[in-house]
Formats: structure tokens, sequence, C-alpha cells
């Protein structure tokens, strides 16, 4: 399965995608999140916010 | 049973779960923190869950729903209770203070010029930390006066209001290491050295995970801090001290264990999975009650 990265329109290959993931494109390093899985689509992943954590 | 996940992103952790869920046949909804809109006058959306495992990397949007399903009596993990507690050191460290479990000094104050008298009574160094914040982010070992005087006056201009609540806590001589033990109910179920040279051990922060042995010693503390929060699954974390043994320095209430399974040996995900549909099931009390 292929997605397009919104950065540098690299075709990434993914396995088994989740929606919420992080992947990093290897062609131009933008980090991106799969926001929807059907269809597969990429956006820049949002800046880590002041709350977050575990 | 039906479960629902709330989660902000899939890090290694969720996809864990969520090929744990898959595995056992579990039915199950993930539900992205992004995507929710409550009425809060109409629970029936949500009646159809069991229990509610809370993954969300996001605190206010995860302590608000959690918040909200507690109220409708909808069990979570954690409880908002939980939740509210550890997602604030300093309401983490009073209910250590009430429940007598060993922990730090911690001293609080509200303006820089309070603070900056309190940190020269309590001598320095002296760790300063955000009342929010995770994976070791912003906080500050303050060596001296000056220091002190520039980082009081950065927060107070620079940071949102909750930067102005100064949480001062002593610093401890810890062995290059603290502790990250996994307690889940009334047992703590494994735990890791974190190793680092820097002062700041969080693996996120590059700190490398070991075992960490669970004497009845360790289990004990960490139990006893669990419970102090609230109990159900939480993280927490131990210093040693050269003459006062372990200290509880903070508990964390969505543990992130992917360097841990492989460490300890320890399935923590299913066991986090077990410890949802014991709740789930009604075979452990959670307490959504507002307490």
């Amino acid at each position: 399965m292929y997605a397009t990265c919104p950065e540098c329109d690299a075709s990434i290959q993914l396995t088994k995608p989740i929606k919420g993931e992080i992947i990093t494109c290897p062609d131009c390093g933008a980090e991106l999140e799969l926001v929807s899985e059907n269809p597969l689509k990429l956006a820049l992943a949002p800046k880590e916010e002041e709350d977050w954590g575990e | 049973m039906r479960i629902a996940v709330l989660y902000s992103r899939a890090r290694v952790e969720e996809k864990i779960l969520f090929e744990m869920l898959d595995a056992r046949g579990i039915e199950y909804d993930r539900i992205d923190d992004r995507d929710i809109a409550f009425d809060l006058g109409n629970p029936a959306p949500w009646r159809k869950y069991d229990v509610v495992l809370d993954r969300s990397i996001n605190f206010s949007r995860a302590l608000y729903t959690l918040r909200v399903l507690n109220d409708w009596g909808i069990p979570t993990v954690n409880t908002a209770r939980v939740t509210e507690t550890c997602g604030d050191k300093l309401l983490t460290s009073s209910v250590l203070f009430r429940a007598g479990v060993p922990s730090p000094t911690v001293q609080v104050a509200f303006t820089a010029e309070s603070a900056l008298k309190t940190m020269q009574e309590m001598g320095f160094p002296v760790i300063l930390k955000p009342v929010i914040g995770s994976w070791g982010r912003l906080l500050s070992k303050i060596n001296d006066r000056d220091s002190a005087e520039a980082i009081l006056e950065h927060k107070e201009v620079l940071g949102s209001y909750q930067h102005s609540i100064f949480y001062i806590q002593e610093y401890i001589e810890k062995p290059e290491r603290d502790i990250r033990a996994f307690v889940v109910g009334d047992r703590t179920i494994a735990a890791i050295y974190r190793r680092s040279e820097h002062w700041i051990t969080n693996t996120a922060r590059g700190g490398e995970a070991s075992n960490c042995p669970v004497t009845p010693e360790l289990d004990a503390i960490c139990v006893a801090a669990s419970r102090a929060v609230g109990g159900g699954i939480t993280g927490v974390d131990v210093l040693e001290d050269r003459e006062r043994g372990f200290l509880i320095n903070e508990v964390n209430h969505t543990i992130e264990f992917r360097n841990s399974i492989a460490t300890t040996g320890v399935d923590i995900p299913n066991k986090i999975i077990d410890y949802a549909l014991a709740v789930g099931r009604g075979e452990i009390k959670n307490d959504t009650n507002n307490q």
C-alpha cells in the first residue's frame, strides 16, 4: 500500500497502516501522520503540545 | 464485552495493544481523541462500552473525556481522578505526602520572588518542574541564585500561567539511574532501571533501559504510591537516595512500555488488557465517583 508525502510528493510504502501512526518520509524527512486508513492519506504531523505526555 | 481504546497517536504501544486485542478476539473500537464530540446529556452512544482504556497522550482531552465518562458511570482505565492527580505533579506530591509515601522534599511557590526565597532556603541545586508536562521536558536543575533568577524570570514572562506555579523539588544525588516501575492493580509487575549520565533519565530523553528486580521493598513503595493516586495502571518513577532509600519521584497514568517488554520479559500489554477486561466485567471496582 502506498501513500503520498504531502511535503515532497514521494510515494511511501506502508505496511499495516493504522490511523494516528507517525511516519518519517524516507525522501524528505518530514514527520507525517496517517490521518486516514481508507483512503490512505498522510498529513504533516502536529507539533508536540505542552500537555502531551504519558 | 466491548471496550474502547482512547488514543491520540498510534505509537508503538498502541499498535501492540491493537494487535493483541485483535489476536485475542476482543471487540473494541479505536477512538481518536480528536474525533470526540460529547453531548453531555446523552450518554447513549457510549453505553455500549463496558470499559474505556485511555491511551491518549493529550492530557486535557483525556482528562475531560474520562471525567464525562465517569460521571455517566462508564468505567475507565484509568479513572478521571487518577489521571487528574498523575497529570499534575503538585497534586501527585500532595497525595503522596498525605499517604505518607516517601518522596523528595517539594516546595511550592506562586511568584518568582517567593520561589527564589524558597530555593535559597532549600539550598542549591534544586529541580524546578512544570506541574503539567511529561517526557522530561522543561525540567530545570538550578545550581545557583543567578540561574534561578534567570529561569524564574523567563518562566514568568514567556510561560503560560501554569509556569508560574513553581514546583521546586530537592535534587537527589542518584546513581546515574532511576527506576520506572509498572504497577497494575495491587502488584508491581515489572521494573526497569533507566540509566543516563544526564540527570534526566527518561527513556524519551535517551535513558537506557535494563531490568530491575522487583524486590518486596520496591513493590511495597510502588503499590503504596499507586494506591495514593487512586490505583489502576501506573508507571511509578523511583529515585534511590543513599540514606533514605527509595523515594517516589512521579507517578504516570498512561504508561509507555516499548522499551520494557523485552527488557523485563513481562508481557506488560497483555496485563494492561487483562486489567481493563477485569474492570469491564466488574471484577475490579472502578471508582467512577468524583472522590
